[in-house]
This record gives C-alpha cells, structure tokens and sequence, in this order.
C-alpha cells in the first residue's frame, strides 16, 4: 500500500474536521458580537479582543505545531493534524498514540506504523478524550445554573469564587515551573519581569500597545531567555 | 415615565434579555457540540471503512484502559474547573476546539484582563466567547499552514537550538500571567501557591492536569475561610 498515512482521503477527512470547527467558531462569534451590541459591550472592546487574540494564539500554535511534527513521523500530517483541530491537546493525544502503539507491540519512535496499528490508534484517541463533551451535553446546564446561583445570592463571593479558582489553575502551573528546575524556574521570573516592565512602559510612555500585547510580549522574551539560560546553564 | 420607572425597566429588559441569550447559548453549544461529536466519531469509523481494517478489541481495551483512567476524570474536572471562569459560549467552543490550559483559557484571561472586564460577568461572557472563537479560528489557520509549508517548517521546529525554548513555553506562558492574577489577588495565591510547590518538590513528574482541581479546592477554601473572616 502506498503511503496511506498522508493519502488524499485523509487530508480530506483533515478538512472536513478544520471546515467544520471554522464554520462553529464563526457561529458562535457571530452570536457573541451580536448579543455584545445588545448588551451595550463597546464595539472597541470587542475589536480588541479579536486582535489580542489572535496575536497572543500565534506563540502557543507553534508548540501545537511541533506535536504535529513529533506525531508527524509515525502517524503521517494528516491524522495529528485532525487530532490537534478537535477537542485533544498536545498533553493528551501523544500519552494517547504511545498508549495505543505499545497496546499493538509497535512504537511511536520508528517509522511509518501499520494501517491495522494505525487504526488502533485512531481509535483509542478519539475514545479517550470524549468524557468532556459528554459532561458538558450532559450537565454544563444545570452545573452554570448553580454558578449563577450562587452569584445571584452572594455576588461577591460569586466574584471570589471565580477568582479563586483562576488563581487555582494558574498556581499548579507556577508550582510545576517552580519545581521543574533552573532553567524553568529563570524563565517563569523573567516572564513575570518583562510582564512588569510591559506594564511600566504602557503607563509612564503610554504606549497602549504595550499592555495590549504585553503577554505574548513577555512569554516570547522569555523563550528567548530560556535559550539563553540552557545555553549558560549546559541543560 | 419618571426616570427611575424608565431606568427600572431597561434593567428587567435586560436581565430578561440576558437570560434568552444563556438559554439560546446553550441550546446552540448542545446541538453544536453533539454535531462536533459525531464528526469526531466519523473520523475512526471512516478510516476504518476505508482502509477495510477495524480495530481488535484486546489492542484497543489495552491501550484505552490506561487512558481512560486518567483522562476521563481530567476531563470531566476540566468542565468543573474551566467552565465558571469561560462562561457557556466559550465552554461550548473551547471544549470543542481542545488545548484548553496552554491556549484557550489563558486566551480569555489575557482578552479580560487588557479590556479591564470582570470574569463571569455580562460582558466577560461576551468577551470570553470572542477570545476562544478566535483564537479556535487562528490555530486551525496555524495547522493549516503546518500542513501546507511542512517541509520548510521542520528544520526551524527541531531546530536543537531552538528546544529550549519550546520546553519552556509553560513557564513562560505562566509567569507573565501569574504576574498579572497574583499581584491583584496575592492573598488568595498564599495557600495554593505553597500547596502546589511542595506537591511538585515531593512528585516532581506529577500530572499538572489532576493538579489543577486540587489546586482550585484549595484557593477556593482558603478564599472562603479569609471571605467569612473579613480578610478579603
């Protein structure tokens, strides 16, 4: 067979999944801007948001990308491709692959798998990441009415509540840095630096764009260090 | 019409307007996402069909048990967790579109925090939806173009030189954001902070995704105990 990892029917399975997500995303914008209008949200706010957005995804993608490629090897473009566009993450769909390879005896670090493998794989990807979706079909409704109403009866601690659990997902996040060694550790400082020093030129120069991109400013600037500090650091 | 009668009425408009907009959200999120389910299925089934090769049940049961262990309840702590802070719009997409700690969730974050916008309010909710509908549109229009300009992509994203950077994207994405969430609310960072640091220095390899919820109980209850006591 020839290669049927990266055949035309795949890429157009690859499509159809990317045209698809498109078509929701732009839905559900489009329900969003019109209720904003009518809700009075500034259209300035909402422009904002689109380009803070967008230019902030840019950084973060190139890490989607280079999951694709690492998966590329084994599973061909278009498989990590459709598996990257829908609900999966790059912390989920390579455990997943390398579950379901070895599940079959094969590997994900030789060469082109077997379609019989391929198929194993294809499967346990999509199976294992479904319980989300299921829970949100399921109980999303009913779990928002009780968020809501417990802001309606305390609104302040509705508040706290939301920022609490923010602070939550973001100190797991810190504690792993923290813990992940020097050169982790250099980075995660140097990004909240350049965050600061992002703020103070907005305020003392006023330049606006500064705040506006001040976090893909900063995560970028510490990237940069990261080579830095590996290269200083031997590691 | 006195003022205040005018005025009383816009806000009961409003609110019931509000409300039509979360019933409408959710009717279109289920419909959307039990579509996006369906399409995801068709992805194995057709490649199945195609290929003429169905998966035997020992190979795919041996390698989804381990999965299904961790990922099933991560998923479902995940829509727990995330959902209050994105609002039903956003939820619906983003748990559609997926890579919700490393984009979309600091996505809206970023997007609320430069338009000065609370989380969980009217317009957060907008907002949100906005944010995670573009940033959905922008990865997709990144893979697109991986796709298309893989060949001249590859040495620049397994550039060794470059690796670090990549490694490190987390901690990078984390302390600007950290910065930004913590020097606003240190008090409710205390514990959760502390938590997390000593669970990562016992276990460094733990999964940060079954961390998460953990970390939130934490800030939640701490947050809690300081609210009651008037701290906060």
């Amino acid at each position: 067979m020839d290669d049927y990892r990266n055949s035309a029917f795949m890429f157009v399975l690859g499509a159809i999944v990317a045209l698809f997500v498109t078509v929701q995303c732009i839905v559900f914008l489009r329900k969003a801007w019109q209720e904003g209008k009518r809700r009075g949200v500034p259209e300035e706010k909402m422009r904002k948001t689109v380009l803070s957005s967008a230019v902030f995804t840019l950084v973060p993608s190139m890490s989607i990308l280079l999951t694709m490629l690492t998966l590329s090897g084994a599973l061909g473009l278009a498989l990590p491709w459709i598996r990257l566009s829908v609900i999966g993450a790059i912390t989920y769909e390579l455990p997943a692959a390398e579950a379901a390879a070895q599940a079959t005896g094969a590997s994900l670090m030789g060469a082109a798998v077997p379609v019989d493998v391929f198929s194993v794989i294809v499967w346990v990807m999509t199976l294992g990441i479904m319980s989300g979706p299921i829970f949100i079909i399921a109980y999303f409704k009913k779990l928002q009415g009780k968020v809501n109403k417990i802001k309606a009866e305390d609104n302040r601690w509705g508040a706290l509540l939301v920022s609490a659990m923010f602070v939550g997902l973001i100190s797991s996040f810190l504690g792993s840095a923290l813990a992940g060694g020097v050169v982790s550790i250099l980075t995660l400082f140097s990004s909240a630096l350049l965050m600061v020093i992002c703020i103070q030129v907005e305020q003392r120069a006023g330049l606006k764009a500064f705040k506006d991109f001040a976090l893909p400013l900063s995560m970028i600037g510490a990237m940069a260090l990261s080579i830095l500090y590996s290269g200083l650091l031997g590691g | 019409m006195t003022d205040h009668a005018a005025k009383k009425n816009s806000i009961i408009n409003n609110q019931s307007g509000n409300a039509a907009y979360e019933v409408t959200i959710h009717r279109m999120g289920r419909i959307w996402m039990s579509i996006a389910i369906l399409v995801i299925f068709a992805v194995p089934v057709s490649i199945s069909l195609f290929f003429n090769t169905w998966p035997a049940a020992g190979p795919l049961l041996g390698g989804l048990l381990p999965i299904m262990m961790i990922y099933v309840p991560i998923g479902i702590i995940e829509v727990i967790t995330f959902s209050p802070m994105l609002g039903s719009g956003a939820t619906y997409l983003a748990f559609t579109t997926g890579n919700l700690t490393n984009l979309k969730v600091p996505c809206a974050l970023n997007a609320l925090e430069i338009t000065e916008t609370e989380p969980g309010s009217g317009q957060g909710e907008i907002l949100s939806t906005i944010a995670v509908a573009t940033s959905s549109m922008v990865t997709n229009l990144v893979l697109v173009l991986g796709v298309l300009l893989f060949v001249q992509l590859t040495p620049i994203l397994a550039s060794p030189t470059l690796q670090p950077a990549f490694e490190n994207i987390l901690p990078a994405l984390f302390g600007a954001l950290g910065y930004l969430y913590i020097s606003k609310n240190w008090k409710l960072a205390v514990v959760p902070v502390t938590l997390m640091v000593i669970i990562f220095l016992i276990v460094p390899t733990a999964p940060v995704g079954i961390l998460i919820p953990v970390s939130a109980l934490s800030a939640i209850g701490a947050a809690r105990l300081m609210y009651k006591r008037e701290m906060i």
